[in-house]
């Protein structure tokens, strides 16, 4: 080929990429653009502190809010120090040809790829048939199911289980990043290597493993196919009064009412508004977490 | 003298020197039991994989243990042809709620397919494209914005994304294409195509990043223009990395939920054409749970969807992680 002709291609192809590459930021920029038109006339204080009236054509979204923000904490606090010791056992504990750290990384990779519907199977075949009706036989009388059936602590522990890789991957990373010299300064000065964990290690890392916590809220909350069987409702009278209560949730608030509506167009503003509000909420938590790493990875760089 | 003291005063003094002993005994036993705890709770992971298989399986189990179950549906009556009225050639129909159920699985294997092949004919040349550009052509700046901003498609809930494919794209799509139903594989395989493209974009841009600076040096110090070393060079030796990409999105293409269960349309029919609603496995499951008798053969049926789902995953990831495996091992061995 002459130069001429190897320019002319090169400069297509680079535009052809390039394309690709604006093309999917602009179906970013489209989502967005599309669901702030249609939901921002609809977002009001009454919208975002009431509940839903009128077979769910008017009122507001606050129980499927709370719902959500309840669900997400208990599943932060099932999946954080799991997670987090996971990623310590991997990058602190084990030794470097560990059969037992090679096998959890697998299993780690694995988990991540598992569909989120078939994590509803699994909190529904486990947590409700399994854990809580074996709860329901030691501790109901015959014939209640108290435990056994869908509920807010079953659908945050599944969800705790789908965010687990999140959570060991970003902690993992975080550990990483905090330099070997500071951990052998400690041992140096006689720390022992759980004390220069929890003093040293633990507080270089926290930025990152604040990351991964963030992270998995954002999943979490948006996640709706493993909350389906294990404890979402689509509309109840009251807000939870225990964990083991059902809960109404922003994303399944979404579903049925995209999809179950009798008259889809006077639905419309409502699940306009209720979308802008679960991407709000998922879309600053991501911002937040991606500001933090971005920060914590240049800081990594020139510490390095 | 003095340097021999210590060890006098603990020849001497035996109460002393029981104090340093211990608490040093001590020291290592409370070392030892907190590595123990942070292992034992780092088996949570491998506990968590096989805790699933089990559990769902064992929900699908009744399929070959229970007679009950067996009498409405057996393996031959999921996969293989059947005649279902006198007269008529055996097909494949899929309607579980009905005086005779009926569990051929061959029609949600086809729509699975059909729109994980539309999701992939979109979402693999795309993300491809727009990781090579990333990470070969775009200007430093300009890279660190993309890359956060195209992995920010991730983090938009895929209940948000069906909403999306349901309320706008399906629309423009019938009047683009003149679909003869609104909902169907082509509108679901693209809405999914918005979540398989930033997996393949980043697993892609993270193997073409990984490709030593050596190789584009050596590439542009021969001659060869900026493309021809993307193209050329980095690409193929990025190979196995791309590969992994693509196999890891067809994983999530097949296991995603929501968006199929939104804009697919909904409907088992056993056709090969693009422009007919389908019905995916995950969507049947999420779409027909509610409505099953508990510990009955349609409740079964769907955990035997949920577990068939978990094997083709897991095969698939499988697999992605040997090609990344291969990769860093190639990539390594060229550095050295």
């Amino acid at each position: 080929m002459s130069v001429a002709a190897r320019k002319t291609v090169g400069a297509g192809l680079t535009a052809l990429t390039g394309a690709a590459a604006v093309l999917v930021v602009g179906m970013l920029a489209l989502i967005l653009f599309d669901v702030i038109r249609g939901g921002a006339g609809r977002i009001s204080w009454r919208f975002l502190t009431a509940a839903p009236e009128g077979g769910m054509m008017a009122g507001g979204i606050f129980p499927a809010i709370y719902g959500t923000a309840v669900m997400t904490l208990l599943m932060t606090v099932a999946v954080m120090p799991v997670g987090v010791m996971t990623a310590i056992y991997l990058h602190e504990y084990a030794p470097p040809d560990s059969r037992l750290a090679a096998l959890v990384r697998v299993a780690v990779t694995n988990l991540a790829g598992v569909p989120s519907i078939v994590f509803g199977l699994f909190g529904l075949g486990f947590f409700i048939q399994f854990v809580g009706r074996g709860l329901d036989r030691a501790f109901s009388e015959p014939g209640v199911l108290r435990y056994g059936q869908p509920a807010l602590v079953w659908a945050a522990l599944t969800l705790a289980i789908l965010t687990l890789p999140v959570v060991i991957v970003s902690t993992e990373e975080a550990l990483r990043a905090v330099p070997r010299d500071h951990r052998d300064a400690s041992l140096a000065l006689g720390g022992t290597k759980s004390q220069t964990l929890w003093r040293v290690v633990l507080p270089g890392a926290l930025p990152g493993i604040l990351t991964g916590a963030i992270l998995a809220v954002a999943r979490g909350a948006g996640e709706v196919a493993p909350i389906l069987f294990t404890g979402v409702a689509y509309f109840l009278p009251d807000l939870p009064s225990s964990v083991f209560s059902q809960f109404m949730h922003l994303g399944y608030h979404t579903y049925v009412l995209a999809t179950q509506s009798p008259d889809v167009e006077a639905a419309r503003p409502l699940l306009y508004g209720t979308v802008l509000v679960l991407l709000a909420l998922t879309f600053a938590l991501n911002l937040v977490a991606i500001a933090i790493r971005t920060r914590t990875r240049t800081r990594a760089a020139a510490a390095h | 003298m003095g340097r021999s003291a210590p060890v006098q005063v603990l020849a001497d003094a035996p109460e002393g020197a029981a104090s340093p002993l211990t608490s040093m005994r001590r020291r290592q036993v409370r070392e030892a039991g907190i590595e123990l705890v942070i292992t034992l709770v780092a088996l949570t992971g491998i506990a968590a994989v096989v805790l699933i298989f089990v559990f769902v399986a064992r929900e699908a189990l009744p399929l070959f243990s229970d007679p009950e179950v067996a009498k409405e549906v057996d393996l031959g009556r999921m996969f293989l042809p059947q005649v279902y009225r006198q007269g008529r050639p055996p097909g494949f129909i899929w309607q579980p709620v009905g005086n005779i159920p009926k569990y051929s699985m061959i029609p949600l294997f086809i729509g699975t397919l059909k729109v994980t092949f539309v999701s992939m004919i979109a979402a693999t040349p795309i993300g491809i494209a727009a990781a090579v550009f990333t990470s070969e052509f775009a200007p430093r700046k300009l890279k660190e914005i993309l890359k956060p901003t195209i992995e920010l498609l991730a983090g938009i809930p895929s209940v948000v994304l069906g909403f999306f494919a349901l309320m706008v794209m399906a629309t423009w799509l019938q009047s683009a294409f003149g679909f003869s139903f609104r909902l169907n594989a082509v509108v679901a395989g693209l809405g999914l195509a918005l979540t398989i493209v930033p997996v393949v974009y980043t697993v892609a841009e993270d193997a073409l990043a990984a490709v030593p600076r050596s190789l584009r040096e050596a590439s542009l110090a021969l001659g060869a223009t900026r493309w021809e070393t993307a193209f050329k060079i980095v690409l193929p030796a990025a190979a196995p990395g791309v590969l992994a990409a693509v196999v890891l999105g067809f994983g999530r293409a097949i296991g995603e939920t929501m968006i199929v269960l939104m804009a697919s349309g909904n409907a088992a029919i056993t056709s090969w054409s693009l422009g007919d609603s389908v019905r995916t496995l995950p969507a049947t499951i999420a779409a027909e749970m509610g409505e099953v008798v508990f510990g009955g053969a349609h409740y079964a049926v769907l955990f035997f969807l949920g577990i068939e789902l978990f094997v083709f995953t897991f095969v698939l990831n499988t697999l992605a992680a040997v090609f990344v495996r291969r990769f860093v091992r190639r990539v390594s061995g060229a550095r050295a």
